[in-house]
């Protein structure tokens, strides 16, 4: 299950302004640390960094394709947030109640 | 319906658009099909299936992909279609603890023959001992982005100082 010492990593990962940026970046698809940094203010490095700690929070992921380091979203990551803002019996009877419904919904055109 | 202010308790209460046995028989034989395992699980390996034995004294457990199990908790009363009470022995650290016994009563309400509100309750909180309100909060928070929000607005001001 989800800590609540990852969900307070993630959360603390996106309280910085510039790796929000970096984090935003990457949710069109994958990049390298370069075209991430590519019209940023920030250094290289400083980037690289960044995408360290996002991939520390289980945040993002890293690909490697040939020689190229690749970074992108990681939905696990972005589910376990989502997972934890809907709270755990929300979510579970919410899951519930689609599955009671479907079921419903068979017997219904059974008859 | 609710005690808010009960700080061992949460209560939530769903409405569905079933009848009361389909109902409870999606609540507990079809549990696989609808519970969160991504998330909701405590085993190392995938879970592919919850299941409820369907009396008292029976068990209560995830089923990982590689045929193991873990136990979650007990079925502690089985009241076809109307009541259900388990125990839940999940720690706050996610892992299971027989001795822990916190309490989950489930009622099937039918609402006319082709609705039913379901009310659950999860209780004795204070199992949790020092780590209770972290774990209320898990289990009661409500899908509410202003709590992101607010979580953020929190955290940026920690950055700045």
């Amino acid at each position: 299950m989800a800590t609540l010492t990852q969900i307070e990593r993630a959360l603390d990962a996106l309280g910085d302004p510039t790796r929000r940026e970096v984090f935003k970046r990457l949710r069109n698809g994958n990049r390298s640390v370069r075209e991430v940094a590519d019209g940023m203010n920030v250094s290289r490095p400083a980037v690289s960094q960044h995408l360290g700690v996002l991939k520390a929070a289980g945040l993002i992921a890293v690909r490697v394709k040939g020689t190229r380091r690749l970074y992108g979203v990681d939905p696990h990551g972005i589910e376990t947030l989502r997972s934890w803002l809907d709270g755990f019996w929300n979510e579970t009877l919410l899951a519930f109640k689609q599955e009671a419904e479907k079921e419903a919904m068979k017997g219904r055109k059974l008859r | 319906m609710n005690a808010p202010n009960d700080p061992n308790s949460v209560k939530k209460m769903v409405y569905v658009q079933a009848p009361q046995e389909i109902a409870w028989r999606v609540f507990t034989e079809k549990m696989g099909a609808w519970w969160p395992l991504a998330f909701y699980k405590i085993g190392k390996a995938p879970a592919v299936d919850a299941v409820i034995e369907p009396h008292p004294g029976g068990r209560w457990y995830e089923r990982g992909n590689d045929g193991s199990t873990c136990d979650w908790g007990t079925v502690l009363a089985w009241e076809p279609y109307s009541r259900l009470l388990l125990s839940w022995d999940v720690s706050a650290d996610w892992q299971y603890d027989p001795l822990l016994k916190t309490e989950i009563e489930v009622r099937f309400i039918p609402d006319g023959t082709n609705a039913t509100r379901v009310e659950l309750e999860h209780r004795k909180l204070d199992r949790y001992g020092a780590r209770r309100d972290e774990m209320r909060r898990i289990y009661d928070t409500e899908g509410d982005w202003g709590r992101l929000l607010a979580a953020f607005a929190q955290l940026a001001a920690t950055v700045k100082q």
